[in-house]
């Protein structure tokens, strides 16, 4: 099979990871910016960050075949601190002409306080002003129904942002319909103890049907799998889908999203 | 909206799956009772979110269950962690 990891952090990953996503089929690799595990001190910290996302993990990637690809933004964990999140902000268009940069992201909201919000809205007014794709982070478990609903409704309001360019991640059962009706794109996140498992998200894609919808594994620093995008192409053909539909929803579909950045190709 | 061109049983599929976590979700309750835990403010959602699997659209009426379902944001974020279930759920 083929596939798009759309979403790892692959700064968190070993090389037996490339060595394996590469191996069942994995085409490129698409790494949104996101919270280290801890704060970082300072914007210069940011800096060093952008610098691996958009020159050395490329490199990396590049010596096990796959294209890499990245998003860029203060994530929401870190927004609390305004000064900060806009000394990065303001640092962010220096990186946007960089091969791999596919957008911003991804942003969005943690714990849904009025300075992640005022942060989100600044992350959205330089999407805007750049003309670039947006991926969205949705809070954990019990704040995900609030922060998905504020989410929406403050990219709705932006006239100049086009629903079609917008990636909503993380989406589950409460909170699909709610970005789907808004007609942006949800992405179906799979880990083993939070968000989707494999059979969830397949019954989801079975409710609301596979054009917007993407999976990805957001493999990090914790408890994740980098192979679950093609575990979980293996549990739709257990179901009976067969390899045009499971082309279409693990290749096509992300190729189909990402390709409204210039930046990204892929070979087939 | 989408559908398998071959539909396999899903009771074949999933049975000893569900099974499994059944009995786990049975012996997580069990061992909360034992060591005198009810009241945690977790289990007390817990309890309430199994009633959704009397209802339909279950998956999400569980999440629901388990959700802020406030409007406003708060004031700040105090810490960055997610617990689960909401912790201002009145009881």
């Amino acid at each position: 099979m083929r596939y798009i990891e759309p979403h790892a952090h692959m700064v968190s990953r070993t090389t037996d990871d490339y060595q394996a996503m590469v191996i069942a089929g994995c085409k490129a690799v698409c790494e949104p910016a996101f919270w280290a595990g801890f704060d970082r001190s300072s914007v210069n910290g940011f800096y060093d960050y952008f610098c691996q996302l958009t020159d050395y993990e490329p490199k990396r990637a590049a010596k096990f075949g796959l294209p890499h690809f990245s998003w860029l933004c203060i994530n929401p964990k870190e927004a609390e601190d305004l000064v900060l999140s806009r000394e990065v902000i303001a640092m962010i268009p220096d990186f946007l002409g960089r091969d791999n940069v596919l957008g911003i992201g991804e942003i969005g909201l943690n714990k849904n306080s009025r300075n992640e919000l005022t942060i989100l809205e600044e992350h959205v007014n330089l999407a805007a002003e750049n003309n670039q794709l947006i991926l969205v982070h949705t809070p954990h478990l019990e704040d995900k129904l609030k922060g998905t609903q504020l989410i929406v409704d403050l990219i709705k309001n932006d006239s100049r942002i086009d629903p079609g360019r917008v990636l909503i991640d993380h989406v589950e059962e409460h909170t699909v319909k709610y970005v789907m009706d808004a007609g942006m794109w949800g992405g179906l996140t799979l880990y083993p103890e939070s968000k989707c498992t494999s059979p969830r998200a397949i019954d989801i894609l079975e409710a609301y049907g596979a054009d917007r919808l993407w999976m990805n594994s957001a493999c990090d620093w914790g408890v994740s799998v980098p192979l679950a995008v093609p575990y979980a192409a293996q549990e739709m053909r257990r179901r009976g889908y067969d390899d045009e539909t499971v082309d279409q929803v693990f290749f096509q579909n992300p190729v189909k999203f990402l390709s409204q950045c210039e930046n990204f190709t892929v070979r087939g | 909206m989408l559908t398998p061109k071959e539909k396999q049983n899903s009771v074949e599929l999933y049975f000893m799956e569900a099974r499994a976590k059944l009995i786990d979700i049975a012996a997580f309750m069990d061992r909360i009772e034992k060591d005198g835990l009810t009241d945690d403010f977790r289990y007390q959602a817990f309890l309430d979110a199994l009633k959704e699997l009397e209802t339909g659209n279950r998956a999400e009426n569980v999440l629901l269950a388990l959700s802020d379902p406030t409007k406003e944001p708060i004031t700040s974020a105090t810490t960055k962690a997610a617990c689960g279930a909401w912790p201002d759920k009145p009881r």
